[in-house]
């Protein structure tokens, strides 16, 4: 594969993910402390397309069944994740005074 | 326009998505909008990578009609488990679940970096560095939320505690980095199946050792911990497939997560490492010095009665409450007084439940609004001039030697202050400790009446006494 990220893109980006991670945390309440780490446990469900690339390129049986366990569990972590997520956030309601 | 072009895009819209519902994530009122959002993300983007048939190696070709098969099969299978035990799950269940799905995404990112080490080409030390670390920590954290998992869902009941712990862990771990190095140093990536195999082993073998030492108490720590963890496996396979939405996600998730992590610990009086490497209480139980005074029992009608009658209420839940399934009771029961005239307000505390933020969740489940719902540094102000404290299942939260006895193993942990209220009520099930193990002078304080029985059948008594009044 050829390589485009080379180290210092690369460092780039992980820098200012970084400040924008802690940005969008630093001022959450904490009433929404259980939600946002479903939803960022959601988020890193994008894993699964990294896991889908991987296997479209396996070439033996040991990379097929690797793979193939990979998409299973990323597909796992992302539906899962999104499910309980809007699951817990469609409850909170503000009231209606 | 070409495939990969349509890919880079729509990996470009899906990190913009994220960040965008992340952002929303963090506020009430924008919260449900966030996840949807950051749901089309995900969704693109896994829609798009199926582009990827256009543009694979030459040497996959021959095998991609199977490799296609497999992808389709393994989605399918994975979203409609996923789908249907998320639908399924109780809310009181919920850290758990968050754990297995957490573990899920470690294992995908070591599924990854296993996926290039058995390629059986030659790599560049630097991006086999990369592989190495984020399959080690992938792994880590696939095993290790397994345990919580385990844990927290009551399949491991006993904590498992054996002479040495730390040297057998720190020894595993060595070993494991030791083979990773190895394969870089020596084999450039072309290594033998069984190498591989043993790192991918330590590396399991350690989240295991490493979480089983853990009190069920601390789980929430080190499932935030872990979410973290799979979110850096995330971000540094990202860099090995060369995807950069990966990275973004990742990292994002890694900072924030390790952040939420910080929190959580202090919020609980510990320190991350403390969490991790001891166990809360065995040193030294039952400091703090002899309480004065005895508890003095109330009857529910009675408590009932006073807090129809106040001007202020505000309730603590603890964990107890959700154990016994009493929040649809409690707010049945808070509704009574909103209507009598009462301001009442829930004062939760910032590790009530099994994970921060948890009772939050609880409450909402059971109709409370959000805005009724308030943080410990925002209500902690509000006790001196409240008529009633009403604690509900909660006990080390308000606990006042926190605040005053240098001895105690919870001094300095942050509290609620319900002995601050003219009249405090507990609800109790008996006159047992808190977690900490340590008495709660707050049950004897002058002010302080017990309603002992279960919350839900307490509740039911407050209900009947008030509507009595008419």
């Amino acid at each position: 594969m050829e390589t485009t990220l080379t180290g210092f893109i690369a460092l780039y980006i992980v820098m200012l993910a970084t400040f924008t991670g802690i940005e969008i945390i630093g001022r959450v309440p904490a009433i929404l402390h259980t939600p946002l780490m479903s939803g960022s446990n959601f988020v890193h469900g994008i894993v699964v397309v990294g896991a889908l690339y991987a296997l479209l390129n396996a070439t033996n049986p040991t990379q097929q069944v690797i793979g193939f366990i990979g998409v299973l569990l990323g597909a796992g972590n992302a539906a899962g994740g999104y499910v309980v997520t809007k699951r817990m956030l469609e409850m909170f309601k503000a009231s209606h005074r | 326009m070409n495939a990969k072009f349509i890919i880079d895009a729509t990996d470009f819209a899906a990190a913009l998505l994220f960040i965008l519902g992340l952002k929303r994530m963090s506020s009430p009122v924008t919260a449900r909008s966030g996840i949807v959002i950051a749901g089309w993300g995900v969704l693109v983007a896994t829609l798009a990578s199926f582009l990827y048939v256009f543009g694979i190696a030459p040497a996959a070709q021959p095998h991609l009609g199977v490799n296609l098969g497999l992808g389709i099969a393994a989605l399918a299978i994975g979203c409609g488990w996923a789908w249907w035990s998320g639908q399924r799950v109780a809310m009181t269940a919920m850290p758990q679940m968050v754990a297995l799905y957490n573990g899920m995404g470690g294992g995908a990112a070591a599924c990854i970096a296993a996926v290039e080490l058995f390629s059986g080409e030659a790599h560049a030390a630097s991006r086999l560095v990369i592989t190495l670390l984020g399959a080690l920590i992938g792994a880590v954290s696939l095993s290790g939320s397994l345990i919580a998992w385990a844990k927290l869902d009551g399949k491991i009941n006993k904590t498992l505690h054996v002479a040495g712990q730390q040297a057998i862990n720190t020894a595993v771990l060595a070993a494991t980095v030791a083979v990773g190095v190895y394969i870089i140093v020596a084999t450039g990536g072309e290594s033998s199946a069984a190498l591989t195999g043993v790192f991918f082993v330590g590396a399991l073998a350690f989240g295991v050792l490493m979480t089983l030492p853990i009190g069920g108490a601390d789980m929430p720590v080190v499932i935030s911990l872990y979410n973290a963890f799979t979110g850096l496996a995330v971000g540094l396979e990202g860099y090995v497939l060369q995807k950069p939405v990966l990275m973004i996600a990742g990292v994002v998730v890694g900072a924030a997560g390790t952040l939420l992590t910080l929190v959580m610990a202090r919020a609980m009086n510990r320190s991350v490492s403390n969490v991790l490497f001891s166990r809360f209480g065995v040193a030294e139980v039952g400091g703090g010095g002899e309480i004065k005074g005895s508890m003095k029992p109330v009857e529910a009608s009675d408590a009932a009665v006073a807090m129809r009658y106040a001007r202020k209420v505000l309730i603590i839940p603890g964990y107890g409450l959700a154990v016994a399934q009493a929040q649809y009771k409690l707010y049945e029961f808070v509704k009574l007084l909103q209507a009598a005239g009462v301001e009442v307000k829930f004062a939760v505390h910032p590790v009530a439940g099994r994970m921060p933020g948890h009772m939050d969740v609880l409450l909402a489940e059971a109709g409370v609004p959000y805005d009724m719902m308030h943080e410990l540094e925002e209500v902690n102000e509000e006790f001196q001039n409240a008529d009633v404290a009403l604690v509900i299942g909660a006990n080390d939260v308000v606990n006042p030697a926190a605040r005053t006895d240098k001895s105690s193993p919870i001094y300095g942990m942050p509290i609620l202050n319900a002995d601050q209220a003219q009249q405090v009520y507990v609800i109790k099930r008996g006159q047992g400790k808190g977690y900490s193990g340590v008495e709660n002078e707050l049950f004897f304080a002058d002010n302080t009446n017990m309603v002992y029985g279960d919350a839900q059948q307490v509740l039911t008594k407050f209900i009947a006494a008030v509507k009595e009044l008419g």
